[in-house]
């Protein structure tokens, strides 16, 4: 092996080398691109040369190498056919290295990439739960539209797997078949209701994913899962749970009425945030109110409530925003502590949650009062960071905790960081109109800072004073005093024409000062910014009104310099004071009004958070954030004024489970209990009996795993599907005989249940088993789907069949032959393999499948057309037909572009079927229930030698596919399976009797297929 | 739901792409660029920037940016913090999260990505999943692999994926079982200029290291569980059992990983183990200003403070400083004007001190605010909210494991106003 590598070293080294040298030249040639170019070419070759060679260390190189240059963004899809190559390596990293460069590509090569897809296929039958997995991952990302029909196949196969990871794959793969075609809307909703009736927590969190982006609008699907989702909730992954709970407080809006009161304004009985007693709350609200909530309504706030301790910040704000948004007023204050905790997160976790805060805090201030140090800022915190805490200081103010929050913003103030200064000045101004108690003290302060050496805190303290003096029309004429001196010193425009404005309105007030003002900046007009310009045209035409002895020079002035300046918007505002103003013949009626005009008495403006219009966004999503429509964002519905029907959610008490309360513990006393509140019924019971149950330690490890029975047959995987197996048919039969018989049931039950522990499952589940016995019944019943376990065939007879010879086909020959394995394209089909061969010596091209002629209810998955076949090629392909379990012959027309040619299929008896893997006791069971009418048997007679066990099994398995069953006895053979389209069990026995005959017994439904199959094995038996 | 991931380093280079779904060019971080150049400091980036047709979240961690891209609506909380996960994996991976390694290691990075998310949609991210389908790069796996032809890539589905303690592998087996906890305190406080607290609150932590063999079910009992009032768990804590009992039941993940957080807030008493005293002044006249501060203990229950460093930004018309320790270095650096002291340990008897002049620009009006104190400092075997762990008991296997409690104070956010 060493010696591999350095083989492979060496021939890495000669490839740089040539590559130097290439470079070298390149230097030399003219165009220094086009050698790059070509030393790029040479790369990539030697790397299709390691493709290429046959060992795995050097394949493996070029694959990291590749991957490397992936990661770069580099472009590789020139390497395609090299790499699809190895799409069936052995080796386990070059496949996934393959997959991630197929996932890649195939979008951009579409043809190449569908060599791939058997490879994919084969796998999707792999024992492995990890390799059915993969292949259908990679087969679902490989966005290529041809194969749409092929995914979706894999896809329902998948949803029915006995693996709950290769489930949870078929979850995602229907959103990526979804935004592949989304044609295929209808038929993937059928499998996502299916997948959410899955009781595994792995798949609950995938499987709402591709609801909300397939049929987020199927609300009805949710109904019959509704209190199952909540039950597993806990146990679901952290980030199925965000999933969960937002799309639960989606449906709890449509679903219940509001707990929220009439008139429950902003002040809420604030009391109530901090009663941690939770019971005296709710009976506080059943006395105010004749409101009373859902019980499935409790369920779900009740259940969602330990997740606030989630360690996944994301699971919290999940959380805190389905109790804002569905919580009676009173609850949801137990989520501020949670959101303060995430404070000390990242930064990026920080701003998320501060953004949320600052939206609940305008309309709950009691919430997060409690919690106002932990708003403060830090001189370290980013500058976002620190302008939203200040948002929610600002919102959390009031009349008790204004003066420390005064204290605490002085020190903002003369913070280092601009820009969070300037917010805190505002914030101030927003106080101040807010709480009235303060506002002088909030003025004065501001004006003090009007002496700041910074210019831009000045500037903020202008345009903040100058928006309070306009809401309170009291004299402040000293401020405008001081003010108007500030205009000699103060440059920022925004500034300037604050102040400017502001000896406009009041001019009346300063009759001293302003028409100085308008003198300096008459002088200083030209040099000033367009914003100021336009301020000193106001305040020139408002001082002409009031004060035209003293100002009309100057104003007319002023305007003659507007009349030509560079900005229109400034010569548009001159022209039209000046046809205001100034009194001329053509001037009509509206200059009479002139003063009226611009001395209006003028609104306040409005100082308000910018979170103000936030609320009407869900909390916790992007749009939120961003507080806009985020595409695909979901619209939460309004309360119903009326709740739609609750009994929507009631989960039928499947009758079978009614049947097994003898047998099991008496648990269901009253029938209406619903089925799923088993597990609330527990919880509650271990909360308050608590004492009791903490008298050992191990019992508290007992309880999660009750929590998780629903699952834990199948979580057991592969080593458990037998006896599911086992399980899922004793309940068919139990449905089968209907009611009563429970000696029977017990029995059965009993028969389950060693099946179970023979199989090797850990005692705790057994346990509760009862539990989990009753769910898996009910599972079954509702997914219909067949449980029997199929086995691998024991032996695949090569023979083939002719189906279209050389001679009539004018070259085109064709042979097939049953490979005996599960057909991809539907389970109630027969795979067919079908051969062509060119033996002409001209091309033969687009060879498909024309008319089809087939008996009643039979179905036929053709093969895709083939384009080509070169001469003397051969190719493989495989179609499935749905015979209904009956021999009659598919008959269906292969067409070349030139003819079509009538073939036929007739299938044997042996191959309508698939092997079963039982064990003898169930063999018995079954053989038991399958007698008279279903029974066929037959005397053999043969030579002794015919009649050893080998010889025997190699006959039977000859003609029919059939699974062995392990047999405790000699002189009896066993053989099971089951008819391909309905699924019936066809069970064999070959018992041999003194001398040399033998019994041969058929035990079946389809007693027309069994004794078929009787007459087809007697001659080959008894034959020599 | 996450469409691309671009890693871009602190000069603006994409040196990383993964693609969950089709490819998105990589031109989309154009915008994000763009943010990144009105933002000034890498800090100041906002995490959510919207563009045209996409969405670009982003965290900053290690000197990289990690910006996810987005296309439909989704909780920006779950991508957040599925990028840090991102990054804790990494870290765990390689030891250190910088962009030599990842560009070392870049096969194993994509291997990764791709076994975290499907489709965007999360699909491992338990770092004991992760390391039985992906293992870890190693010197010695190195080599074994290059001689004997074995992969990194497990081919058999990590039994915790289906098992209902999803975050403990099966079959763990160790010589020395032992199990360690550490119980680690974090004060966060504004001490204003008087030297009264504004505002401190307790950051806790219990991190821990667990190597047990088999399916260890522990349990862990604290004196003063009412403390603990707002706390969050690993996955793995029976959250019925504390509910009832404070007591702390779980079948542990193997090795490290933390085991819960919690948070004593700011309505309760927090002691603080430190005082500054400082005179920091600039005179209007001058281009001298005089600095002096001191670090002495306050409430430290006889237990010595280590490791106290000092850092502070001074304004901007700072050009220099002559400063003389009473211990320790000092640092001023007159490019960003930080200053750091290194004091080291505080001896009560003798109280650190850094003492001397600023040089001002000469001119400019004297600075109007003075430089917040940063401190940093630890203080061994002490829990400063008192919490005390009773018993560890385990229950399950029969071994008698190895048991360990270190207690641990650190300075978290601490700031002291002047």
């Amino acid at each position: 092996m060493s010696s591999n590598s350095f083989a492979y070293n060496e021939q890495s080294g000669g490839g740089e080398a040539t590559e130097l040298g290439q470079e070298a030249t390149s230097t030399i040639s003219p165009s220094g691109a086009f050698g790059l170019f070509s030393s790029d070419m040479k790369k990539n070759e030697d790397l299709k040369q390691m493709l290429e060679s046959n060992k795995d260390s050097a394949k493996l190189d070029a694959m990291k190498r590749i991957v490397g240059m992936i990661a770069k963004g580099k472009n590789a899809s020139e390497l395609f056919p090299a790499v699809v190559k190895n799409v069936a390596s052995k080796n386990i990293e070059i496949k996934k290295l393959v997959y991630v460069y197929l996932v890649r590509y195939a979008e951009e090569q579409q043809d190449l990439a569908l060599l791939s897809i058997s490879t994919f296929q084969r796998a999707l039958k792999d024992p492995n739960q990890l390799i059915r997995a993969s292949a259908l991952r990679v087969l679902s990302s490989i966005r290529v539209p041809i194969i749409v029909p092929i995914m979706m196949l894999a896809i329902k196969e998948a949803s029915a797997d006995l693996s709950p990871y290769v489930r949870k794959n078929a979850a995602h793969a229907i959103q990526k078949l979804y935004s592949l075609d989304p044609e295929q809307k209808e038929m993937l909703i059928e499998i996502i209701e299916k997948l959410l009736k899955d009781k595994s927590t792995l798949v609950a969190g995938s499987v709402v994913m591709a609801f909300e982006e397939v049929c987020p609008d199927r609300i009805d699907l949710i109904h019959k899962n509704y209190r199952k989702l909540c039950n597993l909730l806990v146990d679901v992954e952290e980030w199925g749970q965000v999933v969960i709970i937002h799309m639960l407080t989606r449906y709890a809006r449509t679903q219940f009425v509001s707990p929220w009161k009439e008139g429950d304004g902003l002040e809420d009985n604030e009391k109530d945030f901090y009663d941690s007693d939770e019971e005296q709350k709710e009976k506080a609200d059943k006395r105010k109110r004749p409101y009373t909530m859902d019980p499935d309504h409790r369920l779900l706030i009740r259940n969602t409530k330990p997740l606030l301790q989630s360690r996944n910040a994301a699971v919290v704000m999940a959380v805190a925003q389905l109790y804002w948004h569905i919580a009676p007023k009173s609850e949801a204050g137990i989520i501020s502590k949670s959101l303060v905790r995430l404070l000390r997160s990242n930064r990026e976790v920080q701003y998320i949650v501060l953004q949320n805060i600052a939206t609940m805090s305008i309309q709950r201030k009691g919430m997060f009062e409690p919690y106002l140090k932990s708003f403060y800022v830090r001189s370290t915190d980013p500058t976002m960071i620190k302008i939203l805490k200040l948002e929610i200081l600002t919102n959390l103010a009031n009349e008790a905790n204004i003066s420390t929050l005064l204290r605490e913003f002085q020190t903002y103030v003369k913070s280092q960081d601009k820009q969070f200064a300037a917010a805190t000045i505002q914030t101030i101004g927003r106080c101040a109109t807010s709480i009235t108690e303060v506002s002088d003290t909030c003025l004065n302060g501001l004006v003090c800072l009007l002496s700041n050496r910074d210019e831009i805190v000045v500037a903020e303290s202008v345009v903040v004073i100058k928006k309070l003096l306009q809401m309170q029309p009291i004299q402040h004429g000293e401020i405008i005093k001081h003010m108007a001196k500030l205009l000699d010193s103060i440059t920022v425009p925004v500034a300037r024409a604050s102040i400017l404005w502001l000896i406009g309105e009041n001019c009346e007030r300063v009759p001293k000062i302003a028409p100085d003002v308008l003198r300096k900046t008459a002088k200083s007009f030209t040099s000033e910014d367009d914003l100021v310009k336009l301020q000193i045209l106001n305040l020139g035409a408002k001082l002409y009104l009031t004060n035209s002895k003293q100002t009309k020079l100057l104003t007319q002035y002023i305007l003659n310099l507007g009349k030509y300046d560079q900005n229109y918007d400034i010569r548009d505002r001159t022209r039209f004071i000046r046809q205001l103003i100034v009194p001329n013949e053509k001037s009509g009626a509206l200059s009479k009004y002139a003063k009226k005009i611009f001395l209006a008495q003028k609104p306040a403006p409005l100082l308000e958070s910018p979170f103000k219009d936030r609320d009407h966004f869900q909390l916790g999503t992007l749009s939120h954030t961003l507080n806009t429509k985020a595409t695909g964002y979901l619209e939460l519905s309004n309360w119903p004024e009326v709740a739609p029907d609750p009994s929507v959610r009631n989960v039928e008490v499947i009758e079978l489970a009614k049947e097994w309360t003898p047998a099991g513990k008496a648990k269901k006393e009253n029938p209406d209990e619903k089925f799923y509140s088993e597990s609330e019924e527990e919880e509650d019971s271990s909360e308050s009996s608590s004492d009791s149950e903490s008298a050992s330690g191990s019992e508290s490890g007992e309880d999660e795993e009750e929590d998780h029975s629903g699952d834990s047959g199948e979580d057991s995987g592969e080593s458990g599907s037998e006896s599911e197996a086992g399980k899922g048919r004793a309940a068919k039969h139990a449905k089968a005989r209907g009611k009563g018989d429970s000696k029977d049931v017990d029995k059965e039950k009993e028969n389950s249940k060693s099946s179970e522990s023979s199989s090797g499952e850990s005692s705790s589940i057994e346990e509760s088993s009862s539990d989990s016995e009753s769910e898996s019944e009910s599972e079954s019943e509702s997914e219909s789907r067949t449980i029997t376990k199929v086995s691998t065939p024991v032996f695949v007879p090569g023979k083939t069949h002719v189906l279209l010879h050389r001679m009539s086909g004018k070259g085109l020959a064709a042979h097939y032959f049953f490979p005996r394995q599960p057909c991809i394209f539907g389970d109630k089909m027969v795979s067919v393999q079908i051969t062509l061969n060119n033996t002409t010596d001209q091309k033969i091209e687009n060879i498909h499948v024309g008319g089809k002629k087939l008996p009643m209810g039979m179905q036929m998955h053709v093969f895709n057309p083939i384009e080509s076949l070169e001469p003397a090629g051969s190719i493989t392909v495989s179609v499935g037909i749905d015979f209904c379990d009956s021999t009659q012959t598919a008959s269906f027309q292969l067409c070349t572009k030139d003819d079509c040619f009538s073939v036929n299929i007739q299938p044997p008896v042996g191959e309508l079927l698939l092997p079963v893997a039982m064990s003898e006791k169930d063999f018995k069971k079954e053989q038991g229930m399958l007698s008279g009418m279903n029974e066929t048997s037959t005397t053999i007679i043969a030579a002794p030698q015919n009649f050893a066990s080998s010889v025997i099994l190699q006959k039977v398995v000859n003609v029919a596919n059939v699974g062995v069953v392990p047999s405790g006895q000699d002189n009896v053979h066993r053989f099971a399976a089951k008819t391909v389209h309905s699924g019936s069990l066809m069970l064999v026995t070959v018992e041999l009797k003194e001398g040399s005959t033998a019994q041969l017994i058929i035990n079946t439904e389809k007693t027309v297929i069994g004794s078929v199959l009787l007459r087809e094995l007697k001659p080959v038996l008894s034959q020599g | 739901m996450i469409h691309s991931l671009f890693l871009i380093n602190s000069s603006g280079d994409i040196f990383l792409e993964k693609h969950w779904k089709s490819v998105v060019s990589r031109s989309v971080c154009d915008y994000f660029f763009e943010a990144q150049e009105r933002a000034t400091e890498a800090e100041n980036v906002p995490p959510v920037i919207p563009t045209p047709h996409h969405y670009l979240l982003s965290v900053y961690r290690h000197k990289i940016f990690f910006v996810a891209v987005i296309q439909t609506e989704v909780p920006p909380l779950f991508v957040i913090e599925f990028l840090h996960r991102v990054v804790d994996t990494f870290q765990d991976y390689f030891g250190v999260c910088s962009e030599p390694v990842i560009k070392d290691n870049v096969v194993v990075v994509y291997e990764v990505l791709e076994e975290m998310l499907d489709n965007g949609f999360p699909l491992a991210t338990e770092s004991n999943i992760l390391k039985e389908l992906i293992k870890p790069p190693t010197i010695l796996r190195t080599v074994v692999n290059t001689i004997t032809g074995s992969t990194n890539v497990g081919d058999q589905l990590p039994t915790g994926q289906l098992s209902v303690v999803p975050w403990r592998r099966t079959g763990v087996k160790y010589t020395n079982n032992e199990a360690y906890f550490d119980v680690i305190e974090e004060i966060d406080a504004i001490i204003d200029k008087s030297g009264s607290t504004i505002t401190a609150e307790i950051q806790g932590v219990i991190d821990a290291c667990v190597k047990l063999t088999g399916m260890p079910d522990l349990t862990l009992s604290f004196m003063n569980p009412r403390l603990l009032d707002d706390v969050s768990f690993h996955p793995c804590v029976r959250f019925k059992r504390w509910e009832s009992e404070r007591i702390l039941s779980f079948i542990p993940p193997d090795g490290n990983f933390r085991l819960l957080s919690y948070h004593v807030s700011a309505q309760n008493l927090v002691a603080i183990p430190v005082y500054v005293k400082h005179n920091i002044s600039f005179r209007d006249s001058s281009s001298l200003g005089r600095f002096e501060i001191t670090v002495g203990p306050k409430q430290t229950m006889g237990k010595t403070i280590e490791g106290v460093t000092v850092t502070s930004q001074l304004p901007r018309g700072v050009l220099n400083m002559s400063l003389v320790p009473s211990q320790g270095a000092h640092t001023f650096d007159p490019v960003t004007k930080m200053l750091s002291w290194d004091v080291g340990k505080i001896n009560p008897q003798k109280l650190p001190s850094l003492k001397g002049t600023m040089s001002l620009q000469a001119g400019a009006s004297k600075p109007d605010e003075n430089p917040t104190i940063n401190l940093q400092f630890k203080i061994q075997q002490l829990a400063i909210s008192g919490l005390k762990v009773n018993r560890l008991d385990m229950y399950g296997e029969k071994y008698k494991p190895f048991k360990g409690i270190k207690y641990m104070t650190k300075a978290g956010k601490f700031q002291v106003r002047t």
